[in-house]
């Protein structure tokens, strides 16, 4: 009926004139008779797949020479009447799978057979070809191509798109989704006062090569490549992977192309080409957790990282559940386990094992490079270089001949079966051993075929989602069956093809989306789009929503001037509550206890906030941050009271409304003013009138509270570690930071509008 | 339709409850932390969700679980094998170890030496159940509780064990139990979390415990065990900071309305309407917490009972204590960690020792619910992550000993909401190394957990990249046999 992942209630929906199979039927198959009649041949059941054109019309066995599907006739279709049965010995799915169909979905079923029950491939293992653009009404509208296949269903739909944002939301927008920083408010000025046709273009191209561009970016890769700082298991001690880190945000800075990323990170110690830094890049293989728990068994480990990487492989490049195939055939999508154990065989000639020894034994395991400052002098100059030594980072490595890989028996590591070659699913592409290595470098190449069909969709898809909060295909990390459709298929494709025929360009693919009619629209919610589209599928409006975890700790210090915008090194440990660490910590290991770090490292930006798995920072957690224990494809967005309690008691953000206000009352200017200053610092627009008169007689009845009780000023204002300003008027600065702290608190802070 | 009703039900469209509940801001908060997924969830039915739905008649409401972190011996607790001690230095026969796989630790050692419980044993209660002598306030209960002897595991080390019987895989992100049930049921107190988590250290050879043991999972995160904590804020910054009374908070939060309702003005997102109920709910529990984890006032009878460890903040005994309270107040799932029972040696000096700390607390518990006349609808569970093996691990002398980790059997206890008071469920060969009778997987336990709290484990599903998810996999057992 419902399901939470994105999904669509089809309760309600009205059956379509014109019933096709990637639409409409499939999904209901999927979902209710794949499980058993579906690709996985071991859990098949009476002999029937309904996965396949071939299954659906071959005579059903026991029966007398009668079919799954007849096309035309509904009432001669065998499953069609076992699922509109009432008889319980008959029905399927049976009544105790729970799963059930409901009548809009039988309707759809009996409409597609009448219709004659066209059978058709799945649409993402299909390649993408570039539709030609949709003819729409209103053409001043449109800005590029985007906006013709936005425009075109909003047409179909009857909904128009909104106004042009004002100038002040469309900048905040802009700017966090570039750099994941508040534009300053010399940027606010430049561009309110910039009247110039190209004002946007100009603004949109300072942001992309802002050098704060590469770590918003990396952000949501860091949570694909699952990174932190520790080993993740038990005691999880210390790693140092932070290069390999910085290096993603540098190729994102320089704009490399996608299709070095990938080469790079799967295959950087295969290419012919390669170097030092080739070889950091595949780091991206080694951020999985790793144990240090004394008594495991080497090999159950070893292949629990080889499988790792495998599903890592599955959801980042491909947008396919590829773990589900790892103990029996996939459920739903057509992969065998044996194919699996084929795309498992590129990762499993690493020369590793699966412990190498307990409790800081290692900050990096075998195989690693060591990183020196004379590297870091020469060619990694992006290595923020301040640990005065060399500094060991996991990588990849093969080792020929070292193992043969098998098929494990129900994924069990001791459960060895056949022994398989190097290989990919077949329904998404052949894995032509002519054309392509038998290695990782066979394997990046193969993803970035031209006729592999998923990989351009994937990555736009994601690039989509950090514009637009969720993708053209909502399940970013399910392309499969049980995945969503895409809201816009001819959109997805479009852009899919054009980012590949224009070198994987991805400044320029931010580029299109940013300067697209569809993303510079308001975001101003009416009664219309509540009614006809809440969820917002067919972007009638910009969505509204809520920062990251790390943007929302960058807006903080970066508004009130505290931040520190170095890029890069080991990660910092900012305020956290006392004990977190320890009241967890078995008392063994250098990650034992806490120890915060102080002066600038205690500014930095979110994502160099220091992630020991096992206890990740509870702030970052409480916005719903990743926990980096594995690959992950998408977060939540949830609105909580704790969320609420973190705004409001969390000393990084009361600091931050101090220093704000110290510096405020120090400048020669008038309340007025400070007030003003300081909502646009934070809020990234002027005020409006009833906000600053609300907010002016906050300021003097807190001046009057404060002034009546002098030692309360002094104790509100003594938080952070950050120097007081010199004759500061306590009584002052308390009141300020008192409004400042509420302007903080705001729900548009830390929304992008 | 029972399940599919449950989903479509959690999944209630957030946009018509919001358009009921915006108009007071009270009325909505609850369902932010209760069924977070009614304000934040995709689409959904137009059905209103009865909190609290259940499949059948939920046998109990609440949970305590009083994890024993690191596993605790069997063989020194709950079940007796005096056979161990007649043949105390004697190889393990090849017949009774079978094919069981061995940690790291003991695969290289050359002989299994069998060895007996240094501390006595005897039989307690009308049920005559075999409790050990360092265990003397448990022993004053066993009629209240059920001892099942024949729990078993499929991980034979800490963190994939610990993740296993936490969230019924080894590895994966996969919701909690406490999530699980938050999901499924919500909170009945619209001021707490419905999951709540508190952590304490014995004084024997400790195992971490990791947040991945309270995680969410796929699920919203709202369903995340909330952690308490000894300091003076027992939830993440709960405390308004210095020079700020709850006075001065509350006049910021009524500024804050107003401006976030200008804001409303302009945008028409019920977003904006959400989050101030989220302060307004957030602000409630700033005085309904401290409320509840105030242990100062409880009388000296209950002090004495849990033993005057209970008064020093972070130790079992409070923890134990705070549970209770919380419990009673309505949390859904109150998840206790108790570090400290890894004896892979000097198990003859440091068991004692975590029992004494444990014992008492641990009674006084289901004592204290009786007497509320809660532990008919209050679940208690206590137990580890696995077994300890019946042969020594490292230098065996008469003075001393210790036990590797053992996953075919193991014993734990459950006490009110419908388990069946005084009995011993299960049985192990006279070796305790291999199950005779009645062995309850984890997964059994899962599945028999949710049907106490009145829900069908195979019906408890969330849709996650293509796939149902169920705490119990695609396996579980409801155990009839515990079940009164």
């Amino acid at each position: 009926m419902s399901c939470k992942d994105g999904g669509t209630d089809t309760t309600s929906l009205k059956v379509p004139d014109k019933v096709d199979f990637n639409f409409h039927v499939r999904p209901i198959l999927s979902d209710k008779c794949f499980a058993c009649h579906g690709p996985d041949a071991n859990a098949r059941q009476a002999d029937l797949r309904l996965d396949t054109e071939e299954g659906a019309f071959t005579p059903l066995k026991d029966y007398n020479n009668q079919f799954p599907f007849v096309k035309g006739k509904p009432e001669e279709s065998i499953a069609f009447l076992k699922m509109t049965t009432s008889d319980t010995a008959e029905m399927m799915p049976p009544p105790e799978f729970n799963v059930h169909l409901n009548d809009y979905e039988i309707k759809v079923i009996e409409k597609w057979i009448r219709q004659g029950a066209e059978y058709k491939p799945h649409w993402a293992f299909i390649p993408p070809e570039k539709a030609a653009l949709p003819k729409v009404k209103d053409k001043d509208w449109v800005k590029n191509e985007i906006d013709y296949f936005v425009l075109d269903k909003l047409e179909e739909v009857g909904l128009a798109p909104n106004e042009v944002s004002d100038k002040a939301y469309l900048l905040k927008r802009v700017a966090f989704d570039l750099t994941g920083l508040p534009p300053t408010l010399e940027m606010q000025e430049a561009f309110l006062a910039d009247d110039s046709e190209d004002a946007y273009e100009k603004m949109v191209d300072q942001l992309l090569s802002n050098k704060h561009y590469g770590e918003k970016m990396a952000v949501h890769w860091l949570d694909l490549a699952r990174y932190a700082d520790s080993h993740g298991y038990q005691d999880d001690g210390y790693r140092t992977m932070w290069p390999w880190r910085d290096w993603v945000i540098h190729a994102f800075n320089e704009n490399y192309s996608y299709d070095r990323m990938v080469t790079w990170q799967l295959a950087g110690d295969l290419i012919p080409d390669q170097n030092i830094e080739t070889q950091l890049a595949t780091g991206f293989n080694r951020n999985h957790k790793i144990t240090q728990e004394g008594g495991v068994i080497d090999e159950e480990y070893r292949i629990e990282y080889v499988t790792d990487r495998t599903n890592t492989l599955g959801k980042t490049f491909l947008g396919l559940t590829m773990e589900c195939a790892k103990c029996h055939d996939h459920k739903y999508d057509p992969i065998s386990q044996e194919e699996y154990f084929s795309t498992f065989a590129f990762f499993d000639k690493v020369p590793e094992k699966g412990i190498v020894g307990t409790i800081d034994a290692s900050f990096a395991d075998p195989p690693f490079i060591k990183i020196t400052n004379e590297m870091k002098e020469e060619i990694l100059t992006f290595i923020n270089n301040r640990d005065t030594g060399y500094v060991d980072v996991m990588v990849m490595k093969d080792s020929v001949g070292i193992r043969d890989t098998h098929v494990l028996d129900r994924g069990n590591y001791d459960a060895k079966a056949k022994v398989v070659t190097f290989g990919t699913p077949e329904a998404i592409m052949e894995f032509d051993t002519t054309r392509f290595e038998s290695n990782r470098l066979g394997l990046a190449n193969w993803l970035l075929s031209e006729d592999n069909p998923l990989t351009a969709r994937v990555f736009v898809n994601r690039i989509w989602m950090e514009f637009f909060t969720r993708g053209i295909v909502k399940t970013v990390g399910d392309f499969g069956m049980q995945g969503d459709l895409p809201t816009h298929p001819e959109l997805l494709d479009w852009l899919a093809v054009d980012f590949r025929e224009n070198g994987w360009d991805i400044k320029r693919l931010v580029k299109q989306i940013v300067t697209s009619a569809t993303y510079t629209q308001s975001a101003v919610v009416t009664k219309k789009h509540l009614k006809k589209d809440p969820e917002n599928n067919y972007l009638a409006r910009m969505h509204r929503s809520r920062m990251k975890a790390e943007t929302i700790r960058d807006m903080v210090l970066a508004s009130s001037g505290l931040l520190n915008p170095e890029i890069g090194g080991p990660s910092v440990k900012p305020y956290q509550p006392d004990g977190m660490w320890e009241v967890a910590s078995s008392g063994r290991g250098t990650l034992e206890k806490y120890v915060q770090d102080h002066g600038n490292d205690l500014y930095r930006r979110g994502i160099y906030t220091f992630i020991k798995r096992t206890v990740p920072p509870p702030v970052m957690l409480t916005f719903d941050a990743s926990s980096r224990d594995q690959c992950e494809e998408k977060r939540h967005s949830t609105n909580t009271p704790l969320q609420a309690l973190v705004m409001l008691n969390d000393p990084t953000v009361l600091e931050a409304s101090r220093v704000l206000a110290e510096r405020l009352n120090a400048e020669q200017i008038s309340d007025e003013e400070r007030v003003e200053k300081a909502f646009r610092s934070i809020i990234c627009r002027p005020v409006k009138e009833p906000e600053q008169k609300l907010l002016m007689d906050y300021l003097a009845e807190q001046k009057a509270t404060f002034k009546e009780d002098p030692t309360k000023a002094v104790e509100y204002i003594s938080v952070g570690e950050y120097p007081i300003i010199e004759n500061r008027d306590e009584v002052a600065v308390a009141a300020l930071m008192q409004v400042i702290h509420t302007i903080y608190n705001m729900e548009e802070s830390i929304v992008k509008s | 339709m029972e399940k599919e009703f449950l989903e479509s039900g959690l999944n209630i469209n957030r946009r018509h409850f919001l358009g009921k509940a915006a108009l007071g801001f009270g009325s909505a908060a609850l369902g932010s932390l209760m069924i977070p997924d009614l304000l934040n969830g995709g689409s959904g039915s137009e059905n209103e969700l009865p909190l609290g739905f259940t499949h059948f008649a939920p046998k109990a409401k609440r949970i305590i679980f009083l994890f024993q972190n690191g596993a605790p011996s069997q063989l020194e607790s709950f079940d007796y094998k005096p056979l161990l001690n007649e043949m105390y230095d004697q190889d393990l026969p090849e017949s009774v170890r079978g094919n069981q796989r061995v940690t790291g630790m003991t695969a290289n050692q050359e002989r299994f030496p069998l060895v007996g419980s240094q501390f006595g044993f005897k039989q307690y209660g009308q049920s005559g159940t075999w409790v050990s002598d360092i265990f003397p306030n448990i022993a004053k209960i066993t009629d209240d509780i059920c001892v099942i002897k024949t729990i078993h595991t499929e991980a034979i080390n800490h963190d994939p064990a610990l993740t296993f019987f936490q969230t019924g895989a080894q590895v994966g992100n996969r919701p909690s139990m406490g999530s699980w049930l938050s999901y499924g049921l919500g909170s009945e107190n619209k001021n707490l979390p419905a999951f709540c988590v508190l952590l304490s250290k014995g004084r024997g050879n400790g195992q971490g415990v990791y947040s991945k043991l309270w995680t969410n999972g796929f699920l919203d995160s709202v369903h995340q065990g909330v952690q308490f904590s000894a300091s003076e804020d027992p939830i993440l910054y709960l405390n308004n900071p210095d020079g700020h009374s709850q006075e001065d908070r509350r006049k910021m939060l009524d500024n804050l309305a107003s401006l976030n309702e200008m804001s409303y003005k302009d945008f028409g997102d019920p977003e904006i309407h959400t989050k101030i109920q989220q302060y307004e709910m957030a602000f409630r529990m700033q005085t309904a917490v401290p409320d509840v984890t105030d242990i100062s006032k409880e009388p000296d009878h209950i002090v004495k009972m849990y033993g005057s460890d209970c008064m020093v903040p972070g130790t079992y005994a409070s923890n134990c204590l705070l549970a209770r309270k919380l419990s009673e107040a309505g949390v859904r799932f109150v998840q206790l960690y108790h570090q400290g029972w890894d004896q892979h040696g000097s198990l003859a000096q440091e068991m004692p020792l975590q029992a004494e700390d444990v014992d008492r607390a641990s009674a006084a518990l289901i004592t204290d619910l009786k007497q509320r006349g809660l532990l008919d609808e209050t679940l208690v569970i206590w137990g580890g992550e696995f077994g300890r093996t019946n042969y020594c691990q490292g230098k065996l002398t008469k003075e001393n000993y210790g036990r590797d980790h053992h996953p075919r059997c193991y014993s734990m206890w459950m006490a009110g909401g419908g388990v069946k008071a005084g009995i011993s469920y299960g049985e192990t060969d006279e070796f305790g190394y291999n199950i005779v009778k009645d062995p309850v997987h984890i997964h059994d336990l899962h599945a028999t957990i949710l049907h106490l709290m009145g829900l069908d484990h195979e019906k408890l599903t969330y849709k996650y990249l293509g796939r149902r998810f169920r705490l119990t996999d695609v396996h579980g057992k409801v155990v009839p046999g515990i079940i009164a």
